[in-house]
């Protein structure tokens, strides 16, 4: 380029001829825009890696096996008294019932004609979830009149066996398991020919409480949907009224101070604040300092409210900036104060953007982690909470730290769990971010 | 009477005194609305405003001070010969405390009603077992002291709460009066109520200072106390962290700091590059088409939840990383380590990289665009030497903002960078080895405040000062881009 300024030598040949230089500059011309598509094509890819990895490892956990038992209720097992007293019954504990359920396997196997060489009863009792006693425990509590019958139960097979019928369990990696054998995944097999053993949609995923390191199968995200949907209930009491009432005061009401100055670039330094420091906030100030409980979806209502807050204030003002003055100026030349002009007139108008921009908060919301680990959300949780308002108090978990505890089990199962609590959870978010898309499109105005 | 009744009762007043005070107005002015100074609805809601805020604000102030004065003068009731051995007057007080809550739930009045009569030693291991049937489970028997105390406690907790109810109940009807007493046609409701609402609207804004300040003050205190417990020059120049909650801790934020910085170096090398050149293809390349379709997709990274990143680096990317490099090449056999951490973050910061400069590129006047073009430069030599140089203050924010996203991100390194801190002893080699599993200041934060915690203990303390010095340092990154970035943009505008 610099010698075509040069004075006193001319350019050799015609233009219309790519000289050897024209041909470099075109092929760095089109090595640059291939870069670009590269590093574009790589962000694509990033994120179909992502989902599909994601959905890859996670889609399973929405299916789940399950047995059905004929279990025989003996009397002078459950009930030695007679008396179907549930205090007195109440005295057995699910020790007392793993024994009627591996009978009750047996029995099926028996009714199956299967037999597999170097099975016991317990072990053939073995590909029953370790929750099943309980299960049974609670149903014979409640129907003691159903004493001394044969019933038939479906429970849900153990999350070895499960994971045998999803890929992650062979007969080699079983041989050197000490909580599953070789034969017990034959007499899965064989179960299944006859009929007794089925893998159908698992329901109790999105509704179960959570269930211990030992039982996977059982672990389901009740509780944690719900301790998040309390949160988001306090994040949208509180950050809906501030977040607008603190637009309208920056946009509409503030003079151009030092004063509003500084509470704008405060509010742009807190969105870029990190949001494990509101999570030391909400540890310092909401449980040590106020003495608010541990683990209650009331203190993560609070740190999400104030994380969001500025996520909120900042499109709530674009919306209320993007009003035309015009609007303004002919409310106040009818004759209407300056507040009537706002909620009147000025207001109604950016509601759809505000909405929008608080649909997209509480999606980020919903997503956080981080700050929550630090108010002990972490704990273990297997109690529904009670409903609002009383429950935002009791102990509870959050859809995200409930995938981070998954993850930090030893079994394998619950990596399949913690993706598939990956799915609801951005299922939830992708119908929030659709629902904040359509209402741009349907209410957005163009001035 | 619970506060929520207390409000309820407000809440009623209030709307009878809107009625009211709407009513007098439109009579004083002989019904007819002309002579009224303000629409007769202002009058009604100054009324209802006058009987809340004052009452609301005397329940939510009594409510606060309440517990601490009474915690106090029992505290002093308590003989100081009941303290010492294993308890202290916190734990003490811990126990009279939930001893009261479970009295109150039990009912007491047939027990008890002298809180001085001493009580035996049947009765309080009876009271135990009653107490454990209401779901307050305790260690020991209760002491007689703590009995004493825990019904005092109770006692002034009812006789406070009586005197609550009657204050704020009568701030209530005071204000109702007050406020209906001066309601006629010439009163300025409209003016009143509208500087209310002004000043609620300003309480608001203020919200977002009082953030900081809690922010800025919680860490400063215990970060306070944590200096008075260790040096702080050992916590700043230190080498070593290896904290040992028997105590005789090293807390040094070096070693953390130097993951964070490495694995963010590395998620910014990722991100930088690819949002980069995202952006000048999408802005100055792509068909209008592809951008309203790449574009959108690009964004949908930064919408993820970190901790869907997280589990992607655990279970996908660190075990690639692992099996076919570290691996092969010797150099590192866990999957948690800093390139897997890096590598994801990097993704995830494509997109923040992306749109911003697309932003500041797409700012850029067409008009220098053209003079280059007319000079005879390519498109992408116009791109390298005319529109990057123009927007290099922009895209040097957006790289900051990036970088601070980065050394404050959280749930990426705690399931990708491990938990173990780097190791000044071992060398060099093992230091700036990216195959290496190494700690980040985020994850120690987390690791010291979950699970049991000691308030008093510098183990645990730490974690306030690291988070303080996080804090500083993310926010001297957001300052700066926001100072460039604001410098940049006035340039052409």
């Amino acid at each position: 380029m610099t010698d075509i300024a040069m004075p006193g030598a001319p350019r050799k040949g015609s233009l219309l001829v790519r000289d050897a230089r024209t041909a470099r500059r075109n092929a760095a011309e089109a090595r640059f825009r291939t870069y670009g598509l590269i590093a574009v094509l790589l962000g694509l890819l990033a994120l179909v890696v992502l989902v599909v990895s994601i959905i890859g490892n996670g889609a399973s956990a929405f299916r789940q096996s399950y047995v059905t038992v004929p279990v025989t209720l003996l009397e002078e097992k459950l009930d030695k008294s007679g008396t179907r007293d549930p205090a007195v019954m109440a005295k057995v504990s699910t020790f007392g019932y793993a024994p009627l359920i591996a009978a009750g396997v047996q029995d099926a196997m028996d009714a199956a004609g299967i037999e597999i060489e170097g099975l016991s009863t317990k072990g053939a009792g073995g590909i029953v979830s370790k929750d099943a006693p309980a299960q049974l425990r609670d149903f014979v509590l409640s129907n003691p009149g159903l004493l001394g019958q044969t019933v038939d139960f479906t429970f849900l097979a153990s999350g070895r066996i499960d994971g045998y019928f999803k890929g992650r369990v062979t007969a080699q990696t079983a041989a050197l398991d000490k909580n599953v054998s070789p034969e017990q995944l034959l007499l899965a097999d064989a179960l299944k020919e006859a009929g007794a053993l089925e893998t159908r949609f698992n329901w109790s995923f999105i509704t179960a409480p959570d269930a211990s390191d030992q039982r996977p199968e059982a672990a389901g995200l009740g509780v944690a949907i719900l301790g998040s949907f309390y949160m988001m209930l306090v994040v949208l009491a509180l950050a809906l009224p501030i977040g607008v009432a603190a637009s309208i005061y920056l946009e509409e009401f503030a003079p151009k101070n030092r004063i509003t100055d500084v509470i704008e670039v405060n509010i742009s330094n807190l969105a870029a604040v990190p949001s494990i420091v509101f999570g030391i906030l909400g540890l310092a100030i909401f449980i040590n300092f106020a003495g608010l409980p541990q683990s209650a979806p009331i203190v993560g209502g609070l740190v999400l409210t104030l994380m969001t807050l500025p996520r909120i204030i900042i499109p709530s003002r674009a919306a209320l900036q993007a009003v035309p003055p015009s609007i303004r100026e002919a409310a106040l030349g009818v004759g209407a104060s300056k507040m009537q002009t706002v909620f009147h007139h000025v207001l109604p108008l950016a509601a759809p953007g505000i909405l929008t921009g608080l649909i997209i908060g509480l999606g980020q919301a919903l997503g956080e982690t981080a700050p929550l680990l630090l108010i002990g959300m972490v704990a273990f949780v297997r109690e529904y909470p009670s409903p609002p308002i009383d429950g935002i108090f009791d102990p509870a978990t959050a859809l995200p730290v409930q995938i981070f505890n998954w993850t930090q089990r030893s079994d394998p199962a619950f990596v399949e769990r913690a993706s598939g609590a990956i799915i609801v959870l951005l299922i939830f978010l992708l119908i929030m971010n659709l629902t904040a898309i359509l209402l741009r499109r349907r209410f957005e105005r163009r001035w | 009477m619970p506060a929520l009744w207390i409000v309820a009762i407000l809440l009623a007043l209030a709307a009878a005194g809107y009625l009211a005070g709407r009513a007098r107005a439109i009579r004083s002015a002989g019904g007819d609305r002309r002579n009224m100074h303000s629409l007769p609805s202002y009058y009604g809601a100054n009324v209802a405003m006058t009987v809340l805020i004052p009452a609301l604000g005397l329940l939510v102030l009594w409510s606060l001070i309440q517990p601490s004065l009474i915690e106090r003068s029992i505290a002093d009731d308590i003989p100081a010969a009941a303290i010492g051995g294993d308890t202290t007057l916190d734990l003490m007080m811990a126990d009279v405390r939930r001893v009261a809550g479970g009295l109150d739930q039990l009912g007491t009045p047939t027990l008890i009603t002298k809180p001085a009569e001493a009580p035996s030693e049947e009765f309080l291991s009876g009271l135990r077992e009653d107490l454990g049937s209401v779901g307050v489970a305790l260690a020991s028997d209760i002491a007689p002291g703590v009995f004493r105390a825990a019904r005092s406690y109770q006692l002034a907790e009812a006789n406070g709460r009586f005197w609550m109810t009657i204050a704020v109940l009568g701030v209530g009807v005071l204000g109702l009066a007050a406020a209906y007493a001066v309601t006629n046609r010439e009163f300025r409701a409209r003016n009143v109520v509208e500087r209310g609402i002004l000043a609620g609207l300003i309480l608001c804004a203020l919200i977002a200072i009082l953030t900081t300040l809690g922010i800025v003050l919680s860490m400063l205190f215990e970060t306070q106390n944590f200096f008075s417990q260790y040096s702080w020059t050992e916590f700043f120049f230190g080498l070593e962290w290896a904290p040992d909650f028997r105590g005789n801790s090293s807390l040094s934020i070096i070693p953390l700091l130097w993951g964070t910085l490495y694995i963010s170096l590395i998620a910014l090398l990722v991100a930088v590059p690819i949002g980069l050149f995202a952006a000048i293809y999408l802005s100055e390349y792509a068909s209008p088409r592809m951008r309203t379709y790449a574009k959108p997709m690009i964004e949908v990274l930064a919408g993820i939840p970190t901790i869907v990143y997280g589990l992607f680096a655990l279970i996908t990317v660190g075990p690639i990383l692992r099996d076919y490099f570290a691996l092969p090449m010797g150099i590192g056999e866990s999957a948690s380590s800093v390139a897997t951490a890096g590598v994801v973050m990097g993704v995830m910061l494509i997109p923040f990289v992306s749109s911003l400069s697309d932003d500041i590129i797409n700012a850029v006047p067409q008009a220098m665009r053209d003079g280059s073009f007319g000079l005879g430069a390519t498109h992408s030599e116009t791109i390298r030497q005319v529109v990057i140089p123009a927007a290099l203050p922009g895209i040097v924010g957006a790289i900051l903002l990036a970088a601070s996203r980065a050394i404050g991100e959280t749930m990426i390194v705690v399931l990708g960078a491990g938990a173990a801190a780097a190791q000044f002893n071992r060398g060099l080699g093992e230091l700036v080895n990216p195959f290496e599993a190494m700690t980040t200041v985020t994850v120690k934060i987390v690791s010291q405040l979950t699970g049991d915690t000691d308030f008093a203990s510098p183990e645990t303390l730490v974690a306030f000062a690291l988070g303080l010095t996080l804090f500083v340092i993310t926010l001297g990154l957001n300052v700066l881009a926001l100072y460039i970035v604001r410098k940049y943009r006035e340039q052409y505008e």
